[in-house]
């Protein structure tokens, strides 16, 4: 390894549940609206209120927690953490504390150095997962003259799922694929969709790095970056501040070591490309956690469990392992690029290989054809006019067409809504079952004899002269196999 | 329980105490604490920690929305507004709005 150092990454996520109202109270938790407009005593910490939680916020979770192969705990409850802050209206925070409903999982993500090449099971572990509630959102006076903030408290009490990761990912890279895998997954079972842009999924990274020093290794202090606002930019900061830390420990390897400063704090400057390392705290944070009196304990039962484990569905994981089975039989790789497309995508794709049996050859139509267009007219394949019984149709009757033909009638269906043998017709593409060899045969002769001077230099060891000869023949024999065609060119070259 | 704790606890409770008071609070507090430490006397070694004063559990509500307050009703309270915005005096150390 070139890298003088380690890097040692765990992640903090926090998800948005998939909920229509907020976690204690019936307000909506939709993005967006007016400010203040979705508040009520309860979400706005009035004294008297009584908070109940919301149990579709709570089967989310759990439902969450199975597929990060977290153990569910049998009792679980919740916990005050106090602190004061603008967008707190209660000054404190409902939370979980030592008793979360989740704890001890795992996530396979994709750990290859190229991602859009290979790809590479890790396992990452997870610590805990619980559930607590968003605080509001605060909006400072940018012109510099010190005015007020605004505080709007719509978000206050939505319902969120933090996931803590252990300290198990060494890049900037498995962090971004483990933020991707999570997204993913989250989407697919329906328990957040996950929009950084919308803040329904943030993101802390704590973030040191190890060095070989002097024959021992070295732990550089923690730090916890904040302000990520995309995946990219949690990549970007841990690079830069693995950079910034082992710049640190050069300059004083004995005292910049873990053990000599608590965890600081740094933001993520975006714009800069920096982070910004915020002044040590003269404390740590005290946040006096006690039980939540409000609240009562829940239980979860065997059945509730499996109810959970039901409403999952197939997990990615599950569907990458699935796909590179018979009778898919798809590469690791192939596997990761469809999965990642969602199940959606999945079924599709399984309808067509089903019937034509090989799955290797329908992954690839589908991604030089549906998955780029797809793309192009930000469409989903739901929504596609190609739907999987057409497009099998296309596979079967184009199936000896060379790519160019193959290309020009899948997107002739898709601008004249028609299918694959009108498409056909239409452009003058003979299918595979219309073309017979004796009259091939005869289209390569006299393409031969049309090109003498390709012969000429085919005959001086120029071979790439023949594709000028086969040229000639596929421009009078649209959809011709192309193998039959070279086959047949092979034969009679040789004897021209 | 000396003044420097009592200090600690005025702050994290947002309370500004005189001297004289701080003095008078760290009498009061200590009292209170030895009061509540008798509580130490006692043998806890096969008792469940509680977690609730009241033996219920798994009191849920359905996912259904309900009206939400008018927001001129929001902001009646507030000290201060600024359109339909609470207004604060200005946060400084922005980056503590990331999640606690």
């Amino acid at each position: 390894m070139s890298s003088p150092y380690q890097i040692v990454v765990g992640l903090e996520v926090h998800v948005q549940l998939l909920t229509q109202s907020k976690l204690f109270c019936g307000c909506s938790t939709k993005f967006g609206a007016s400010p203040n407009s979705q508040v009520c005593p309860v979400c706005l910490g009035m004294p008297g209120v009584l908070p109940v939680m919301n149990r579709k916020a709570f089967d989310l979770s759990l439902r969450a927690a199975l597929a990060l192969n977290l153990n569910i705990a049998s009792f679980t409850k919740w916990d005050r953490k106090n602190y004061y802050y603008p967008d707190l209206p209660k000054n404190f925070q409902i939370s979980q504390y030592d008793l979360p409903f989740s704890y001890e999982g795992f996530l396979e993500i994709n750990a290859a150095s190229d991602p859009k090449k290979e790809y590479k099971p890790k396992r990452i572990g997870i610590i805990r997962a619980h559930l607590e509630e968003d605080a509001g959102k605060n909006m400072h006076d940018e012109s510099g003259k010190g005015g007020d903030s605004k505080v709007d408290l719509n978000r206050t009490g939505t319902p969120l799922l933090e996931i803590v990761s252990k300290p198990e990912l060494s890049s900037p890279e498995e962090a971004k694929a483990y933020l991707d895998e999570i997204r993913l997954m989250l989407r697919e079972i329906g328990v957040s969709d996950c929009e950084m842009q919308e803040g329904s999924l943030r993101c802390d990274a704590n973030v040191n790095i190890h060095i070989q020093h002097e024959g021992e290794l070295a732990a550089t202090p923690l730090v916890e970056v904040k302000n990520l606002n995309s995946f990219g930019s949690v990549a970007k900061s841990i690079a830069y501040e693995a950079e910034r830390q082992y710049a640190e420990f050069q300059k004083d390897p004995k005292n910049y070591r873990i053990g000599n400063f608590s965890k600081t704090t740094a933001g993520w400057n975006d714009a800069k490309g920096v982070t910004v390392v915020q002044r040590h705290k003269e404390e740590a944070a005290d946040y006096r956690y006690f039980p939540e009196p409000d609240l009562v304990p829940v239980v979860v039962s065997k059945e509730e469990i499996e109810a959970a484990r039901a409403a999952m569905g197939e997990l990615p994981s599950q569907q990458r392992k699935r796909l590179q089975e018979s009778p898919f039989s798809l590469s690791a790789y192939d596997a990761g690029v469809l999965s990642a497309k969602g199940r959606r995508m999945v079924s599709y794709y399984e309808e067509v290989a089903k019937e034509i049996g090989d799955g290797k050859q329908v992954m690839n139509r589908l991604s030089d054809l549906v998955m780029g267009t797809l793309n192009e007219r930000k469409e989903e394949i739901d929504q596609f006019p190609i739907t999987a019984p057409k497009f099998t149709d296309f596979m079967k009757a184009t199936a000896k067409v060379n790519q160019q033909d193959r290309r020009d009638v899948f997107k002739h269906m898709l601008e004249n809504q028609s299918d694959a043998a009108t498409a056909m017709t239409a452009l003058g593409i003979k299918s595979a079952a219309d073309f017979d060899e004796g009259a091939l045969r005869q289209a390569v002769k006299d393409a031969i004899a049309a090109n003498p001077a390709a012969l000429e230099d085919f005959k001086k060891g120029k071979t790439a002269a023949a594709n000028r000869i086969k040229g000639h023949v596929m421009k009078t024999q649209k959809g011709a196999p192309n193998d039959v065609v070279q086959k047949l060119l092979d034969e009679e070259l040789l004897k021209a | 329980m000396d003044i420097d704790q009592v200090k600690k606890v005025a702050k994290l409770g947002r309370l500004d105490l005189t001297d004289a008071e701080l003095g008078v609070m760290a009498t009061q507090l200590s009292a209170i604490l030895g009061y509540v430490d008798q509580l130490q006397e006692l043998n806890t070694d096969n008792v469940e920690p509680m977690a609730h004063p009241l033996p219920v559990q798994n009191v849920f509500r359905a996912d259904e929305l309900r009206p939400s307050l008018p927001v001129g009703e929001v902001l009646k309270n507030a000290p201060s507004r600024l359109g339909d915005f609470f207004a604060v005096p200005a946060i400084l150390d922005a980056a503590d709005d990331a999640s606690h």
